[in-house]
């Protein structure tokens, strides 16, 4: 059996020291004005995230909170761009606003690499990754994807009521994913935990979120020892014999990226998916028109990635300084609601409308600048896959209970409930 | 009509060459590239809608399309 010393070490050993990072006080409860004490994990925000943003964009374009330590949300396309493109002001050190702030010295590498990289050395991190996710190399997963999708449908039977993000939607960019890096099938549902825990858990006690991100390494590290041993043609293997400046890479930045794939890459398709479904579960028009017109769906998915853009990311503030008119102070979290700058009056037209061939839509789903996302090539080919497959098989279908519907809180948005009506 | 592609603001998005591939290429790492026919920056003008199109939907605003 081959050993590689990295991957020895208990991951513990490795990580940042936990008494370096700096903890915020927990706050929790129903928001008071949203203006001044706004919070993106709470109830109120994933039943109507997108009418707060509207409200907030006309009277208040860059809110403010008390919680996590002290955070901004810019809700105009203009600022959320001007943002991402602004890697001198704002780091990306940490980009999911929790009450923990990394310590300083870990930029500009950070956690997982490259999400959490500024430059110069994200390039370099990111440079690893692309070549596996052009629109190329994703197109070869496409065939073995629709017939995933068709299996799920299969599935489900005769029955007349499916809930179709997590009997469909959720399995979907699991399987895609478990593939690429090389993880049994059959962990699916851990994945689902890791996931959860990582993206909506935000408010959790310190101490569980440090069992929790201990529980998801340990899973990543055993996966690692054993490509080691096995090695494979699979990003994991990829990730574990890359090099950067003529050595192998450090053991918890291999760890760290492929826990960004894992999370990256579920959430958000999964997120993706579900809203696409629940916007025409709801628009028997559009529902007609795509069973029609099938080659309009490209236009179409555009369109939900605009409208439904599951993806919110966040910065940390380098210095303090002054930003669209606000004071903000180092180490105050940035959200980036892509989602929000996507629905901005001011860049799209009729923004508040869904219009499947709505035919110049430069949205901002995937982000803007080097951060784009990686998996976007990918993304797109699973959400195309996905609707395909179901308005094939399932042209007609309605929402079975409308109170059943549960969106997601925190930074990624998408129905987590989704009970269908089928025929 | 000449298409130009600023390569410092191409982050890869690639909505170019999904809605014009006759006019836009991936290199191996998914940046935009011109393909055989675009390749002195010159679009045949049956090509200028799609090429508008394109530069329209670029996400950073990296393609400069000019209909002389
Ligand atoms: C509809 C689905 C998806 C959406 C809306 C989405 C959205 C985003 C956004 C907005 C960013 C920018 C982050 C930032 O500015 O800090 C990003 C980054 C990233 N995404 Fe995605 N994503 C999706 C699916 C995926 C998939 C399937 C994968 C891969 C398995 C993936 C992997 C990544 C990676 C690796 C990055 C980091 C890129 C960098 O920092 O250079 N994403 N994603
Ligand atoms: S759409 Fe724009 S950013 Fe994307 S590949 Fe084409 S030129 Fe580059």
């Amino acid at each position: 059996m081959t050993v590689d010393d990295r991957f020895t070490q208990d991951h513990r050993d490795l990580r940042v020291d936990p008494d370096d990072v700096v903890r915020s006080e927990v706050i929790t409860g129903p928001v008071e004005d949203w203006t001044t004490d706004f919070s993106h994990t709470e109830p109120e925000y994933a039943e109507r995230a997108p009418e707060i943003w509207d409200d907030l964009r006309g009277r208040c374009p860059v809110a403010h909170t008390e919680r996590f330590g002290g955070a901004w949300l810019p809700t105009r396309y203009e600022d959320v761009a001007a943002i991402a493109y602004d890697t001198d002001r704002f780091t990306s050190r940490a980009i999911i606003a929790s009450n923990f702030r990394p310590p300083k010295t870990t930029a500009p590498i950070g956690g997982s690499p490259p999400i959490s990289s500024d430059p110069p050395f994200h390039h370099d991190a990111r440079k690893l990754l692309l070549p596996a996710f052009t629109k190329t190399k994703t197109a070869k997963l496409e065939d073995a994807t629709r017939a995933f999708c068709h299996g799920l449908i299969d599935d489900f039977g005769d029955r007349e009521v499916v809930d179709a993000a997590a009997e469909y939607a959720q399995h979907i960019p699991i399987r895609v994913i478990a593939d690429m890096l090389g993880f049994p099938p059959e962990d699916g549902p851990e994945f689902t935990r890791f996931v959860k825990n990582t993206l909506e858990g935000i408010n959790d006690d310190h101490d569980d979120r440090e069992v929790q991100s201990d529980d998801l390494f340990d899973y990543i590290f055993e996966q690692i020892r054993d490509h080691v041993a096995n090695p494979r043609d699979d990003l994991t293997t990829h990730l574990i014999n890359a090099e950067l400046y003529g050595q192998k890479l450090e053991p918890m930045h291999v760890a760290g990226t492929m826990v960004l794939l894992l999370i990256a890459g579920i959430d958000t398709t999964w997120s993706a998916i579900g809203a696409s479904l629940w916007h025409l579960a709801q628009t028997p028009s559009d529902r007609a028109r795509l069973a029609a017109e099938p080659e309009l769906m490209k236009t179409a998915m555009e369109e939900f990635l605009r409208a439904y853009a599951p993806v919110t990311m966040a910065r940390l503030v380098k210095d303090d300084m002054e930003f669209a008119g606000v004071k903000m102070k180092a180490d105050d979290w940035v959200l980036l609601p892509f989602p929000a700058a996507n629905r901005d009056p001011e860049h799209f037209e009729q923004a508040d409308e869904v219009i499947i061939d709505r035919e110049v839509n430069r949205h901002a789903a995937f982000g803007l600048g080097i951060h784009r996302c990686v998996g976007s090539h990918l993304a797109r080919m699973e959400l195309k896959v996905a609707l395909e497959v179901w308005m094939e098989r399932i042209p007609e279908f309605t929402l079975a209970c409308p109170e059943g519907v549960a969106w997601s809180t925190g930074q990624i948005r998408g129905p987590r409930a989704l009970p269908l009506r089928l025929g | 009509m000449t298409l130009r592609i600023d390569e410092t603001l191409c982050h890869g998005h690639g909505r170019c060459y999904d809605l014009a591939p006759e006019l836009f290429g991936e290199d191996e790492e998914g940046y935009s590239t011109f393909t055989e026919l675009t390749k002195d920056g010159e679009v045949p003008p049956e090509y200028a809608a799609k090429a508008r199109l394109a530069a329209e939907n670029c996400p950073e605003s990296a393609i400069t399309f000019k209909e002389e």
